[in-house]
């Protein structure tokens, strides 16, 4: 019988705990983050997919162009387009096209990536209903105001000209040393 | 002539003071859950969200009422209006002031239990009409929630009706002098278990109202949503209404057999003013306790019932008998 008293005195006390508990919490701020009006600064090892990295000296990316990511990757989502022009050292990058929508952010290309040109980005905020909007151009997402033009080594583009002329006066001297054999030939013969 | 003129005068009151009650209690039970978890609760529609229930209202009207091939179709449609009708016909004899009562019936308490007990049959018509089993699982327990609670909540009411010697509601309030001593809640003088009394009829009236730590009958851990499974649109909206509005009439009473009704806590200005002041902190009561206590299992809610609150109103109305005959 005391302990039926006892059970009674002791659950409403713990009720009545119960109830400052919630009241307490009644009075304190909220955490509710309002989404759309803000979002949560995301930690900088969160994994989302992968970006150019900005070189800070040169001021655009990093990428040679060697297509290691784009071997490497185990589901062929990534494609680098790159050419050559006259007076630049190396490839020039024009096109680093992700296909997110097939793209398991494994990481193979920026544990491939030489010169450490590409990184894991922190934009979560993807959600869309067009699949095209999946397909990114990674470079023009990190110079959305226009690809500056790659700088020019005038004495590259020198040498580079003076090779091509070479080339071209090649085939003429060649030629023309082959005619002067054959007449010579002739004269021998 | 100027009966029926008071009459409609009333019924218009009724209904707007109901639809402004059903609408605005939604949004204050989602504000509180909000913040009594630390969230904001609805704040998008509006300021503070206080469109909200207009929102919800047009969604729920704009939605198809979709009957099951199961379900018994004419108890599946009158389930929704027979619960409703009683709620609303209820607030005829509710004192909200000294002489702002719509109708004083000197039977006015029968007629609250009466109809309020309608209540467990109308969620039982419309848990067999769904013609689904959780619905009629969720609809049996609501019965045998609603039988256990009614037995110590009409003893308890006796208590009063024993100390007023009037089954009439603005008498009762009346009663109850204009000081807070006076309240049937602290008049030891009558039964020096009052108090208990007041938390046995509080207690029984959140069972009543099928109100968290008690909504055994739309559990929805267990039942998806109990008798309101198979109802959408507006047949779900007037469950939902209904509710609220069960919660009003449930705290109205408790505050006109307990905590005076109309009456000011130290003499001055008594009107309908306390009276609405009273209701709501009593309706703002049950919204902190819905959000802070789990739901209990269904034994311990029969348990509760029959071994504790039923004993504790018997000895009670022995006690009140006893001090009245004595004293």
């Amino acid at each position: 019988m005391s302990g039926y008293f006892k059970e009674i005195i002791t659950g409403l006390k713990s009720l009545a705990i119960g109830l400052q508990i919630t009241n307490k919490e009644f009075f304190t701020k909220p955490i509710t983050l309002q989404y759309p009006h803000e979002s949560v600064k995301m930690t900088p090892r969160y994994r989302g997919h992968i970006e150019l990295v900005k070189d800070p000296q040169t001021g655009t990316h990093r990428c040679i162009a060697c297509g290691m990511c784009e071997k490497g990757c185990p589901t062929g989502c990534i494609t680098v387009q790159a050419e050559k022009r006259e007076g630049v050292k190396g490839k020039v990058l024009t096109a680093y096209i992700l296909n997110f929508t097939t793209c398991s952010l494994c990481g193979q290309c920026v544990e491939n990536c030489k010169p450490e040109a590409i990184n894991f980005s922190n934009e979560y905020n993807l959600a869309s209903t067009r699949r095209e909007d999946y397909i990114f151009n990674l470079l023009q997402k990190l110079h959305p105001e226009g690809v500056p033009e790659p700088e020019i080594d005038p004495e590259l583009l020198k040498k580079e000209r003076e090779k091509k002329e070479a080339a071209k006066k090649e085939p003429a001297k060649k030629a023309a040393a082959k005619e002067g054999g054959e007449s010579k030939a002739e004269e021998k013969s | 002539m100027n009966e029926l003129i008071r009459l409609l005068a009333y019924m218009l009151g009724i209904a707007a003071f109901l639809g402004l009650n059903l609408a605005y209690l939604g949004w204050v039970e989602r504000k509180g859950a909000g913040h009594f978890q630390r969230r904001t609760g609805p704040k998008e529609v509006g300021p503070y969200g206080l469109l909200q229930p207009l929102a919800d209202g047009l969604k729920l009207m704009s939605k198809q009422l979709v009957v099951p091939t199961n379900a018994d179709r004419p108890l599946y449609m009158c389930a929704p209006i027979l619960i409703m009708v009683p709620s609303v016909l209820l607030f005829v004899a509710i004192p909200f002031g000294e002489h702002l009562v719509p109708r004083e019936f000197n039977f006015g308490l029968i007629m609250m239990f009466a109809f309020a007990s309608m209540a467990g049959l109308s969620i039982l018509i419309g848990g067999w009409g769904s013609g689904n089993k959780y619905s009629l699982i969720a609809g049996t327990r609501a019965v045998s929630q609603n039988v256990a609670y009614e037995i110590p909540m009409l003893i308890t009411a006796i208590n009063i009706v024993l100390i007023t010697g009037s089954l009439d509601l603005n008498e009762i309030v009346r009663q109850q002098g204009s000081y807070i001593w006076n309240w049937n809640v602290f008049r030891l003088d009558k039964s020096i278990l009052m108090p208990v009394s007041f938390l046995v009829f509080f207690i029984c009236s959140l069972a009543e109202t099928n109100r968290t730590p008690f909504d055994l009958g739309e559990c929805e851990g267990e039942l998806v949503a109990g008798y309101h499974t198979e109802y959408g649109g507006m047949g779900f909206g007037l469950f939902m209404m209904a509710e609220y509005a069960n919660l009003v009439i449930g705290c109205s009473l408790t505050t006109v057999l307990f905590l005076g009704g109309w009456q000011c806590p130290f003499g001055l200005f008594p009107g309908p003013h306390w009276f609405l002041l009273k209701m709501y902190f009593l309706i703002w009561c049950f919204v902190w306790i819905r959000w802070t206590y789990p739901r209990t299992t269904f034994w311990g809610l029969l348990n509760l019932s029959w071994k504790y609150l039923i004993p504790f109103s018997l000895v009670n109305l022995l006690l009140t008998a006893l001090f009245i005959k004595v004293f």
